[in-house]
């Protein structure tokens, strides 16, 4: 029988974490911790894995337990110039450089530099036959020959349930890991050892018992048609650690982890306005438009113009020198250009000019958290000082609305972290509120609402603030109208005929 | 660490087939003096007196190690004839040593024979 050979597949589309601010702060440190390098794990255990003890990460097939453990390796290599050693009980040493090429880790580079020491240990299942005591004593010397070939720091066993499989008696097996462990130690080695999940239990083989300084849970769930990776900090002795499932997404340059807590409401908070872009709409803002960094909600029925004031903002954005970036979930490219441009908005112009980007895609594209990642990723890198979402809506169908109302809370702290302005369309039928603009309520800073009122044998559109923190705003409903020029905010409409179309809906 | 001597020994008679093993031993002395005593008794009962045991204090030769893909010990490799093939442990257990290294039964004998355990 063959070794199982576990692949890691990197299917994800979505890049870099962006560092995030805001750590959960240890609150003393009896520890010595190593950081791992990855992005936001160092957050959630509030500085990295036990520095010189052992770290078990557990998890199902394909949950990103060797990658994880090999990304903490490289870093360490990279970033802190800690040497490492991988023992490889399933992948051969091939399959190791080639499935983390990808992430642009040059293995062979490593090894040859004489930072890296991968040592593939073939155990093949049966084929030792036992006849009477033994020690693992052989898998010492070696591992202890390795850590001092390259003065390693950081180990990496993986996986060691392999074991289990090679070895019958597991009286003599657990002995000797638990040996093992207190070689790691004495060695002061900070290791990661992975283990794969069990049924009912945390690890099959119950590692969790010799490796209990700190516990990391990887899991792999797929909702919805939608995957979702999670991590979770089950134990981490001796330290205050975030204690939530942490998604996580293995993404072009490695593994990131969001912290979605560590998203603290501690952003600077800008008391400069900028315009709308459409002076009547201004002029309903104390005449200064929205405040720099604030979250915008834009609702509305079908046809009401939503896109068209989005874009006028990001145009307005533009015309000051700065720079927008529009996504469309529900139109393309090609689409929006032609659209704008009807009604007078060059919005090639501006992407020519290298201050504005469109980004078009259906949110099923990606999952919920690659979206967020992706989104992130393109915000990081063009550095935007306004972003349009358009519409937000169409997000709903990429989980439930527990996990939609997470990624939007995310999404407007990661922006207003940055200090970037964000407005967000949704589509609204009218007189319900949906799920979407229920959840944007409290997290839009402005609100504005478009409606369609049908009166004279006109459709009217009508725009009205429901809310604008931190500014007196006009409790007038205006009229809207779509121009070849642009949106055009009007005249106080006639309040009655508003009370009529309330009345009838 | 006092290991028993640790060395080869061979015996050449007759045209019978060649026996060529390792004994990989460390770790705890007990352990693997009960193994080097073993595989002597194992290799004069069922080797037809044509054999050579090797024995290798891993400790010593760190390069073996490397080679062999060894992880447990005491490790008896049978390289001759071919296939290769390998039991780990004190040896204790002959009947399984036999048949996993694919041996010939040992030749009726007289009396007790002497087995570490």
């Amino acid at each position: 029988m063959s070794v199982r050979t576990l692949r890691i597949r990197i299917t994800a589309k979505a890049g870099a974490f962006v560092a995030m601010t805001g750590t959960i702060a240890a609150r003393t440190a009896p520890l010595i911790k190593t950081p791992t390098g990855i992005g936001g794990l160092d957050e959630v255990t509030g500085g990295g894995l036990p520095g010189g003890r052992s770290t078990l990460v557990c998890g199902p097939a394909g949950c990103g337990k060797t990658l994880l453990a090999m990304e903490f390796l490289v870093r360490g290599i990279t970033e802190f110039d800690e040497p490492g050693v991988f023992v490889a009980f399933e992948e051969t040493i091939d399959d190791l450089r080639s499935n983390v090429a990808s992430l642009g880790f040059d293995l062979a580079q490593l090894e040859a530099d004489g930072q890296l020491i991968l040592d593939h240990v073939t155990l093949i299942r049966g084929e030792i036959q036992e006849t009477g005591d033994w020690d693992l004593e052989g898998l010492f010397l070696r591992l202890g020959a390795a850590i001092d070939a390259v003065g390693a720091k950081r180990v990496v066993i993986d996986t060691i349930d392999t074991l289990f499989g090679g070895f019958s008696n597991t009286a003599i097996l657990r002995a000797e890991l638990g040996r093992l462990c207190v070689f790691l130690k004495a060695r002061g080695v900070t290791a990661v050892i992975t283990a794969e999940r069990g049924e009912g239990s945390l690890t099959r083989h119950g590692i969790e018992e010799y490796v209990s300084d700190c516990v990391i849970v990887l899991d792999h769930r797929v909702t919805e048609q939608t995957s979702i990776r999670r991590l979770r900090i089950l134990k981490y002795r001796g330290s205050y650690h975030g204690t939530n499932e942490y998604p996580f997404l293995i993404g072009e340059s490695g593994i990131s982890v969001l912290p979605m807590t560590s998203l603290g409401l501690s952003h600077s908070v800008s008391n400069q306005r900028m315009s709308t872009g459409n002076s009547g709409l201004d002029s309903m803002l104390t005449n200064a438009g929205f405040f720099q960094g604030s979250s915008i909600h834009v609702s509305g029925t079908s046809g009401t113009g939503k896109t068209t004031l989005a874009a006028q903002f990001c145009i307005a954005t533009c015309q000051r020198g700065e720079r927008a970036m529009f996504f469309s979930f529900d139109e393309s490219r090609q689409e929006i250009i032609r659209n704008m441009l009807s009604v007078g908005i060059d919005v090639p112009k501006w992407i020519e000019a290298g201050l504005m980007q469109l980004h078009c895609f259906r949110p099923s594209l990606l999952g919920l958290e690659s979206h967020l990642f992706t989104v992130q990723q393109l915000v990081g890198e063009f550095n935007p000082s306004v972003v349009v979402k358009d519409p937000i809506s169409d997000l709903a169908s990429l989980g439930t609305a527990v996990e939609v109302a997470e990624l939007m809370a995310r999404q407007v702290d990661f922006l207003k972290a940055r200090g970037v302005t964000s407005l967000f369309t949704s589509l609204t039928s009218p007189g319900v509120p949906t799920r979407v603009e229920q959840q944007m309520t409290s997290l839009a800073d402005t609100w504005l609402m478009i409606k369609s009122v049908e009166e004279h044998g006109e459709h009217n559109r009508v725009l009205h603030v429901v809310k604008a923190r931190g500014m007196a705003n006009s409790n007038q409903i205006r009229k809207l109208r779509i121009t070849d020029h642009g949106i055009e905010i009007s005249d106080l409409y006639d309040a009655t005929a508003i009370a009529k179309q309330s009345g009838d809906s | 660490m006092s290991l028993p001597q640790v060395g080869f020994e061979m015996t050449v008679t007759t045209d019978e087939v060649y026996y060529e093993l390792t004994l990989f031993v460390s770790g705890a002395p007990a352990l693997a003096a009960r193994a080097i005593a073993n595989a002597r008794r194992l290799c004069e009962l069922h080797c037809n007196g044509h054999y050579r045991l090797t024995v290798v204090d891993i400790h010593e030769d760190l390069s073996s190690l490397m080679t062999s893909n060894l992880l447990a010990t005491p490790t008896l490799v049978k390289t001759l004839p071919g296939p290769e093939r390998r039991v780990v442990g004190d040896l204790s257990q002959r009947d399984k040593v036999v048949e996993a290294l694919d041996l010939p039964a040992a030749p009726e004998v007289s009396g007790s024979t002497v087995w570490s355990t």
